[in-house]
């Protein structure tokens, strides 16, 4: 692409705060016309909120957006889609009962409505891309990735120029990847603009023309594809290693608690979510599990806890007290729970795992125990005790401990599941995104809580999204990326840089020939 | 073989009301809403059209004015139309703008709606100073069933009610704006992201589909009964068309045999020979048949046979 | 020029009132809220009364009054219909806390009464008072859960629709009722009477009507209070209405708890079925239950599903059913009047829950972003 190349799009000092977050600080950034540009960033960079602000779902605090060189105001999806802007969410708008030509035509008032009509558009749209796909076709009928054409030739045929695809290869197999990017390549040469958000450094390299770097919402650079390489990438998108001082000590006397051989998990779509993943991980110690989200972290854990079951694969668990070897894929969710194998989970929503919103604190401490006891009756003393001692210890903000969990501000949610989880005294506690959300007081509150559980000799599987935490805190730092583990590192003497470039490193690269 | 049309000819009229109150509910449906205050905006249809009958006919006796057919069409006509539209303003009041439980709104509107329509049936009746426990609106039932110069005895309201419903089937299946009501009832929230007006439809497809359902009851007055109101007289007809929508399977142009079907059912003892006794069985049969399909329905899982997926459920935007 | 009137339609856009979810409300708030939504529909029940009768309103409320606790035969009779709703208030609760739509009360009811009626047609005389009594209890209670157990069977394992299901179900119970009645009945009357249904009759306590109903009615309350907030199987209903994933993810089997629970409720109603035959008219027609299947679904609604609550709300629609009854008798207006003014009652406390679970901020200066 010509540097000259008129442009499509441009931000100016464009800001967004929530709450106390800065979501995006001072962005500066354009689009070419006719190019792809890659936006890349770790989890919690402030790229989605970025698209979201172009897309019209968010309004900027400050700053100007112009379009085709015309100052512009985006309030609202329709706003954007006027101004030629489509946006390809993650999470698909459809109507599962209709065709795709329905979906399609959904909502525009415009032309004379006429279903044949639209569908023979739709053909011919899809053939000009090279998509393939049905034009009377149900959504309920379709794979992930054509629901994902859909929603392109959605904003294809309302006639949109630039177009931003949010992960769009998060649900899509390697050779609906490559697919994808042929037809986007073809949009490309067509004169539109897109912008792709994406964390793998190898699809940034294939596809892109430019990538710009984000990094705690703020912007780093944008540069041409053709002149960088993948360890400059990852170092603008890392950054330097910052001190946290978390304390960590080194214990003697570890074993191997739980040991993962040759785990493969294949979605029903046939993506491999994990592929051969083995580890071990040893009491007295935190191995920290390093990752962009979704590389198949949620599904290692929920398989370990017995809540879905792999393809194939073997997980062996050492009982301390009995000092037996137990196979854990032949129990049951229950059975692993009373083993000492502790899951908590927390989502992106806080709630809808492990939580009831509607319960209050006590009812919430007693959802797995309740069956204790052989009366009829639920025993509501201990589940209190336990609800008063997490609300002192942890220091949860509550009128009460009978006061509904939806009520409470997410870090209190946060801190009533991890501790629940942790007051059932486990060998093995698995944490998942325990900080997510917190302030930096909290924060350090769980790391103790971490700590603590290590030096009582559990063993902590640590599942985070801040590199530095991952280095400050863990023993050892387990890579992975796209469910391939691609590395095993030592916490006190791995490099930012390492993990960031295994974390990046699919399949497909240098190792793997395809 | 004349006894046999002759049975179809009244299993169709006894079914009339039903397909009135099955092609507003299934428009309702549509849109994701389940009124179960059907029955209830049926009575109110019906006594509204009664009470502008009735006055229009104490106008003519005073002379203040004149009989006149039109008048005495149009009069009953707009009334239950409008007296329907404002029970079905109630339940939309409550269920869209304040998200209350469908269920509960519904059934309150019914024991609302049959009080409604008993209470000034039997204040009526009263004012009339008559001993007979019925009101007759015989000279205005007579327009009605003589408005078209064919079929004798059949009014034109059996023939609108079929114009309705394939209008109905045609509108949802065919038309940009049945599409959209279909995405509304579907997924609210695809349908608001894709910029339609939600709470538009929601309100505009409960409010026809409740003026329909009303003329099920003015039909049944007007036409059927010979202009004689009866207090309770329409019955659990109210209920049979919420049966009838599942029987159809949320179509409107299957409403039509399913409406004359459970007809035939209601007044099949009258042609079997058997005894008065076995009528209730006769009776029970409708709602019968109508669970073996919500079975089968649900048991064979095809998705296009399924109800609507977010009827009974309120939307809100923010809990997208 | 093509961005102009964009930027001037968004401040147009811009809604006058916002609405969203309230977090937290004081209990007194809502209280308030509620007496508040009731206190304005009972004027506007009061205004629309004066409007047909002409009487003031003072006299108005105080025939209301009389109409419910004027003799103390009022007063039974009123507590005999508060308990009678509140026991299918309270056989509905559980199915509803776990978000099972059960309409289908009314046939519950029915069934149970029907099977109540045949036991004492067909037993009567042939066994002991006591032991047919008891044969009778069992027979109601056993069909009021065959009653339950069908819609909820296939709700489990097919999800078929249960609102649609038990309401169709009602309708099943009440021709099987008429079914039996032209059967058993020479008459011509339409019901089957104390005549036929001579033996098996509930005992009157202290030679009170309906003590023995309500002692019943009254133990089932607290018993269902008891079972929902303090068993363990109470405690997975809520579970299970809370979130189905939750109640799977932690292991329990939403399958069998659905079905255990309607069994439960449908037997509930089939007792009340049982006390309404046995205990109270000695006698079956198919409008025995008097619409109590759907009037109790409002009832549980208004109480927020709280059993102990039930009672003040059932007490709340049988005071304006038996106080707009007395009225239409003294004013000689029809006795359809009451069904309107519960009607009425009954929108306003369901429109004011609105205010209690969303806010409005009405638009100031410069509206702040939702989200």
């Amino acid at each position: 692409m010509s540097q000259n190349a008129p442009l499509a799009l441009e931000l100016r000092h464009v800001t967004k705060v929530f709450g106390n977050i800065v979501a995006n600080d001072d962005v500066e950034m354009d689009l070419r016309r006719g190019e792809v540009l890659a936006i890349l960033g770790e989890n919690g960079s402030g790229k989605t909120t970025l698209m979201n602000m172009i897309s019209g779902i968010y309004h900027p605090d400050s700053g100007e957006i112009f379009i085709g060189g015309e100052h512009v105001t985006i309030a609202s999806p329709k706003d954007a889609f006027h101004h030629g802007i489509g946006m390809v969410h993650q999470h698909f708008k459809l109507v599962d009962l209709f065709t795709a030509t329905e979906n399609i035509v959904l909502g525009i008032k415009k032309e004379k409505f006429n279903i044949k009509k639209s569908a023979e558009k739709v053909a011919a749209i899809a053939e000009r891309y090279g998509f393939v796909l049905d034009p009377n076709k149900k959504i309920y009928e379709m794979s992930v990735s054509e629901k994902q054409t859909v929603e392109i030739i959605k904003v294809l045929y309302r006639g949109a120029d630039i177009l931003i695809l949010d992960e769009p290869t998060a649900v899509l197999t390697p050779q609906e990847t490559e697919k994808l990017f042929n037809v986007i390549r073809r949009m490309r040469d067509d004169g539109k603009s897109i912008m792709i958000i994406t964390h793998k450094l190898h699809e940034v390299m294939a596809i892109s023309d430019r990538v710009a770097v984000l990094r705690k919402g703020k912007h780093i650079a944008t540069v041409e594809t053709a002149s960088t390489t993948v360890n400059e990438l990852t170092e603008m998108m890392v950054g330097q290693r910052v001190s946290l001082n978390i304390k960590r000590e080194k214990l003697e006397n570890t074993e191997d608690r739980l040991t993962v051989s040759n785990l493969n998990l294949v979605s029903y779509e046939g993506v491999k979510i994990l592929d051969d993943v083995s580890f071990t991980a040893k009491s007295g110690e935190i191995l920290g599990i390093a990752g962009v989200a979704g590389s198949g972290q949620r599904e290692l854990l929920e398989i370990i806890a017995g809540l879905q079951s792999p393809t194939d694969g073997e997980i062996r668990y050492l009982d301390p007290q009995t000092r037996q070897n137990v196979d854990l894929r032949s129990k049951t969710p229950m059975q692993i729970r009373d083993l000492g194998v502790r899951l908590s989970f927390v989502p992106e929503d806080r709630l809808g795992m492990g939580l009831v919103g509607n319960m209050d604190i006590i009812d919430n401490m007693m959802l797995r125990s309740y069956r204790k006891g052989k009366t009829v009756f639920v025993d509501r003393q201990p589940p209190k005790a336990l609800a008063d001692k997490i609300i002192d210890s942890l220091q949860v903000v509550t009128p009460s401990a009978k006061t509904a969990v939806r009520k409470l501000s997410g870090g209190n949610v946060q801190k009533v599941l991890v501790g629940r989880e942790i007051a059932a005294a486990p060998t093995v506690l698995m944490a998942a995104y325990p900080v997510r959300g917190l302030d930096i007081n909290s924060s350090y509150m769980i790391y103790n809580l971490l700590n603590e559980q290590k030096e009582n000799g559990v063993a902590v599987i640590f599942v985070g999204e801040d590199l530095d935490v991952l280095l400050e805190l863990c023993d050892r730092i387990l890579v992975v990326c796209a469910g391939r583990v691609t590395g095993i590192l030592d916490g006190r003497t791995a490099k930012k840089e390492e993990v960031g470039l295994l974390m990046t490193k699919a399949k497909g690269g240098d190792d793997h020939g395809e | 073989m004349g006894q046999i049309l002759n049975f179809l000819i009244r299993a169709v009229l006894q079914g009339t009301p039903l397909l009135y109150g099955a092609t507003g509910e299934i428009i309702t449906e549509k849109a994701g809403n389940l009124n179960l205050g059907i029955p209830g905006i049926m009575y109110v249809g019906a006594i509204s059209g009664v009470m502008g009958g009735f006055f229009y006919n104490e106008a003519v006796k005073e002379s203040v004015l004149s009989f006149s057919p039109v008048l005495a069409l149009l009069i009953p006509f707009l009334s239950c139309l409008a007296g329907s539209l404002l029970a079905s303003l109630i339940y939309s009041f409550l269920t869209i703008t304040l998200r209350a439980n469908q269920n509960v709104t519904g059934l309150a509107l019914t024991t609302f709606g049959v009080g409604f329509g008993n209470f000034f049936g039997g204040s009526l009746i009263k004012l009339t100073g008559s001993a007979t426990p019925y009101l007759s609106l015989a000279k205005i039932s007579k327009v009605y069933q003589s408005f078209l110069p064919f079929g004798s005895k059949n009014g034109f309201m059996v023939y609108l009610a079929v114009i309705l419903a394939v209008v109905a089937a045609y509108m949802i299946r065919r038309t940009r704006l049945g599409l959209q009501l279909r995405a509304v009832g579907e997924s609210p929230a695809t349908a608001d992201a894709a910029g339609i007006n939600v709470t538009r439809y929601k309100y505009a497809a409960t409010c026809i589909g409740g003026m329909i359902a009303g003329l099920g009851g003015l039909y049944f007055i007007m036409d059927y009964s010979n202009g004689i109101w009866q207090d309770g007289g329409f019955g659990d007809r109210g209920w049979l068309a919420i049966a009838i929508v599942i029987f159809a399977i949320w179509r409107p142009e299957l409403a039509i045999p399913g409406s004359y079907l459970f007809g035939g059912l209601y007044i099949l003892y009258n042609r079997l020979n058997v005894s008065m006794q076995y009528q209730p069985l006769f009776q029970l049969l409708p709602y019968a048949v109508t669970i073996l399909v919500l079975i089968i329905v649900s048991v064979r899982k095809k998705r296009e046979n399924q109800p609507p997926a977010s009827l009974g459920l309120s939307y809100f935007r923010e809990d997208r | 020029m093509a961005n102009e009137p964009a930027v001037r339609h968004a401040k147009e856009r811009e809604p006058l009132v916002t609405i969203s979810r309230r977090k937290n409300m004081p209990f007194w708030t809502r209280m308030c809220i509620r007496v508040g939504a009731g206190l304005v529909a009972l004027i506007l029940c009061g205004v629309i009364t004066i409007l047909v009768t002409g009487d003031n309103p003072f006299s108005i409320y105080y025939t209301m009054f009389l109409g419910a606790f004027g003799t103390a035969d009022d007063i039974w009779f009123t507590f005999q219909n508060v308990v009678m709703l509140l026991g299918v208030a309270v056989a509905l609760t559980p199915a509803f806390r776990m978000k099972f739509w059960n309409t289908g009360g009314e046939g519950q009811v029915l069934i149970g009464a029907l099977a109540t009626a045949m036991c004492m047609l067909s037993l009567g005389g042939k066994l002991s008072e006591g032991s047919l009594i008891a044969v009778t209890l069992v027979a109601s209670l056993l069909s009021g859960a065959l009653w339950g157990f069908i819609p909820a069977l296939f709700k489990a394992q097919f999800k078929t629709n249960e609102t649609l299901f038990t309401l169709m179900m009602n309708y099943v119970a009440i021709y099987l009722i008429k079914f039996f009645i032209e059967l058993t009945d020479q008459s011509g009357s339409h019901t089957v009477g104390p005549s036929l249904l001579s033996h098996g009759w509930l005992p009157s306590l202290f030679g009170k009507p309906y003590l023995l109903n309500i002692l019943v009615i009254g133990v089932l309350t607290v018993f269902m209070y008891v079972y929902l907030n303090y068993s363990k199987h109470g405690y997975e209903i809520s579970v299970v209405g809370e979130s189905e994933n939750t109640a799977r993810y932690i292991g329990i089997n939403v399958k069998k708890v659905i079905i255990r629970t309607m069994i439960l409720s449908g037997a509930i109603c089939g007792l009340v079925g049982f006390l309404l035959v046995a205990g109270t008219s000695h006698s079956i027609d198919e409008n025995i239950a008097e619409g109590r299947g759907f009037t109790a679904i409002m009832v549980s609604w208004l109480a927020k599903f709280d059993p102990l609550v039930m009672v003040v709300t059932s007490l709340l629609i049988v005071f304006m059913q038996r106080g707009a009854d007395k009225i239409s008798t003294n004013f000689d207006i029809n006795s359809s009047f009451a069904d309107i003014l519960t009607g009425i009652i009954i929108f306003f406390i369901i429109g004011c829950e609105f205010f209690i679970n969303y806010e409005l901020h009405f638009r100031k200066k410069s509206a702040k972003e939702v989200q």
